[in-house]
C-alpha cells in the first residue's frame, strides 16, 4: 500500500512537471464565441494587439451562452461575445465591469435556390420566416443558446405566430433551473443543438432554411473551395442588425482576474487602431465587420 | 470524391512543408497524451497489481468496476474533471481550467482504467508456476511481484500503447478542459474538430494523417518487440 502511495506522487510530480500553460505576464484568457475565431479576425487583430500593447490573448471559442457562463464562473479574464440583451444583463448583475461596443455585422436568412417558400427579396425577416413556418419548409435552428440562436427566438416572436415553449429543467448550482426556448411546433423545425457552421452545412445537405451571421456565411461560400450552394434570400432588417461587445470581468466579484490587462485590451479594440483594423478586414474583397466605437 | 482526394493531396504538401502551426499541434498532443500516459502508467500498473495479487474483499467487483471504466465517454471525464477545476469548483483557485494540466489530469483519469484492466488480464495470464516458484525460493510479495512483472511485461507494453492510443485521439476531455487554445492546448484532434467547423479540411486531413501514422508506428514498434523477443 505504501509503494502505491509513493507512486500516487510520483504521478503528482510529473502533473506539476508538465509544461506550465505560459510563464509571461501579459496573458489574459478569453472566452468568446465561434464566429469571432472562425471568421478569421482574430487572427488579424490579436498579432496587432500583441504588437501595440505586448498583450497575450489566449482564445477559448464557444457559443456565446457558454463563454458568457465562463465570464459569470471566473473562468476567464474577458469575454467577446454578441447577445447585446445578455450582455448588458451580465453587466447589471455585476460579474462584468463595462460593455464595450465594438462593432456589428448582420444576420442573413439562407435558403436553396429553389426557394420553396418563395422569401426572395422580402424587407422584413418577420414575413420571411412567416412565410417559412407557412410553408412548413425546412428550417434549421442551431437551438445551441448561442447569440444566434438567441436572434432567432426573437426573429419568431416578431412573427406573430403561435410558438411553443420548449422547456428543459437543468442543475444548476445544486438548484434546479429551467430554460426555456421560444420555437415554433412541428416537423419542419429542425432544432440540431450545434455551432453556426454545422447548422450551415446541415441545411445545405437538407436544402432548409437557416439563419447565419453573415461572417460565417462568406467564409463558407467564397473562402474555401468546396463553396456552398444557400443563398442569401433575406437581409437588410434592422432587426438582423448583430452587435459584439467586449466585458472585461469585474475584479472585485473575481479577485483573480487580470482586470488592468483586460481592460487595456477593450479600450484597444475601440481605439482609432482597432477600429480601422475592424472596418479594414476582408474575406475574399467582402467587409464581414463594422466598428461600432464612436 | 473530389473533396476527399483534393483534401488528401493537399494536405501531403502541408505535410511536405513542414508547416510549423501543424507542427505546434502535433507537439501539443504529443506531450499532453506523453504525460497523461505516464501517470496512468506509474499508478495503473501497481492498481492493476494490487486488484490481481492482493488479498480482500470484493476484488471481482473492483475488476468489474475497473472494466465498466474502459467504456468510460470521455465527455463525461471532461464534465467531471470541469465542475472541480471551474473558478467555482473546489479546486478553482489553482487556475487549471483552459491548461495542458487540466487536459493531463482528464486524460489520465480516463486511461488509469484501460492501463489497470489490461494489467490484470496480463498479470493472470502469467503461469501460476513462476509465483509459487518464486516464493519456494524465498521472494516475498514485492519481488514475487516483479517476477511476474518480469513475464506479463509484453502484456503491460501493450496496456500502456493501448491507454496511449485512447488519449491521443480523444476529443471531449481536450476540448472541455484544455479549450482549443491556440498554440497552447490545440491538439490533433479538437484542431480537427474547429477545421470542420470551420468547413475546411485540408489541415484536418494532414492532422489525420499524422494521427494514423503515430498510431501505427507505435504499435509497429511494439509488435516488432515482441516478435523478436519471442522469437
Amino acid at each position: 500500500m505504501k509503494r502505491i502511495a509513493t507512486l500516487f506522487v510520483i504521478a503528482l510530480l510529473c502533473l506539476c512537471l508538465a509544461p506550465s500553460a505560459f510563464a509571461g505576464d501579459k496573458v489574459i484568457k478569453m472566452s468568446t464565441t465561434t464566429s469571432t475565431q472562425a471568421s478569421g479576425l482574430l487572427d488579424i487583430l490579436l498579432p496587432a494587439l500583441e504588437k501595440d500593447t505586448g498583450i497575450q490573448v489566449k482564445v477559448i471559442a464557444k457559443g456565446t451562452g457558454a463563454a458568457i457562463r465562463d465570464g459569470m464562473d471566473g473562468n476567464v479574464d474577458v469575454i467577446f461575445v454578441h447577445a447585446k440583451s445578455r450582455e448588458e444583463a451580465f453587466v447589471a448583475e455585476g460579474y462584468g465591469t463595462k460593455r464595450y461596443a465594438v462593432m456589428h455585422n448582420d444576420f442573413v436568412i439562407l435558403g436553396p435556390a429553389s426557394d420553396p417558400a418563395g422569401i426572395k427579396g422580402d424587407a422584413s425577416a418577420a414575413d420571411a420566416l412567416k412565410k417559412i413556418a407557412l410553408a412548413k419548409a425546412l428550417f434549421v435552428s442551431r437551438g445551441d443558446d448561442s447569440g444566434t440562436h438567441t436572434k432567432e427566438q426573437a426573429l419568431w416572436q416578431a412573427t406573430g405566430l403561435q410558438l411553443e415553449e420548449k422547456t428543459q429543467t437543468i442543475v444548476k448550482k445544486g438548484k434546479e433551473v429551467s430554460v426555456t426556448a421560444v420555437q415554433p411546433n412541428g416537423d419542419w423545425y429542425n432544432s440540431i443543438g450545434q455551432g453556426m457552421g454545422k447548422a450551415l452545412t446541415f441545411a445545405e445537405e437538407k436544402a432548409g432554411y437557416v439563419i447565419s451571421d453573415r461572417g460565417t456565411y462568406l467564409k463558407y461560400k467564397f473562402g474555401r473551395d468546396q463553396g456552398l450552394n444557400l443563398e442569401v434570400l433575406c437581409e437588410g432588417d434592422p432587426l438582423l442588425f448583430n452587435p459584439y461587445g467586449v466585458i472585461p470581468i469585474n475584479p472585485e466579484k473575481f479577485p483573480h482576474v487580470k482586470y488592468d490587462l483586460a481592460k487595456q485590451f477593450a479600450e484597444w479594440l475601440v481605439s482609432a487602431r482597432g477600429q480601422k483594423l475592424i472596418n479594414d478586414y476582408r474575406l475574399v474583397g467582402r467587409p464581414l465587420f463594422i466598428g461600432d466605437a464612436k | 470524391m473530389d473533396l476527399l482526394i483534393d483534401s488528401f493531396w493537399s494536405a501531403l504538401l502541408l505535410l511536405a512543408s513542414a508547416d510549423e502551426e501543424l507542427l505546434k499541434i502535433v507537439k501539443v498532443s504529443l506531450t499532453v497524451s506523453g504525460f497523461s500516459t505516464l501517470i496512468a502508467a506509474v499508478t495503473g500498473v501497481p492498481l492493476g497489481f494490487w486488484v490481481a495479487f492482493g488479498r480482500f474483499r470484493g476484488q471481482g467487483m473492483v475488476t468489474t468496476i475497473l472494466h465498466t471504466l474502459l467504456a468510460l465517454p470521455t465527455v463525461v471525464v471532461g464534465l467531471f474533471v470541469y465542475a472541480f477545476i471551474s473558478r467555482r469548483g473546489i479546486l478553482g483557485p489553482l487556475d487549471l481550467l483552459y491548461s495542458q494540466q487540466a487536459m493531463i489530469i482528464g486524460q489520465s483519469i480516463l486511461i488509469i482504467p484501460v492501463v489497470a484492466a489490461f494489467t490484470i488480464t496480463a498479470v493472470k495470464k502469467v503461469d501460476k508456476r513462476y509465483s509459487q516458484t518464486a516464493m519456494t525460493l524465498g521472494a516475498n510479495r514485492f519481488q514475487t511481484a516483479m517476477v511476474v512483472a518480469m513475464e506479463a511485461r509484453y502484456g503491460i507494453m501493450a496496456a500502456i500503447t493501448a491507454a496511449f492510443g485512447r488519449v491521443i485521439a480523444e476529443v471531449g476531455v481536450s476540448m472541455m478542459l484544455g479549450g482549443n487554445i491556440k498554440g497552447f492546448t490545440r491538439t490533433m484532434t479538437t484542431a480537427m474538430a474547429l477545421e470542420y467547423d470551420k468547413g475546411e479540411f485540408i489541415l484536418a486531413v494532414a492532422l489525420g494523417l499524422v494521427l494514423l501514422t503515430i498510431a501505427f508506428g507505435l504499435n509497429f514498434a511494439l509488435n516488432l518487440f515482441q516478435s523478436r523477443v519471442r522469437a
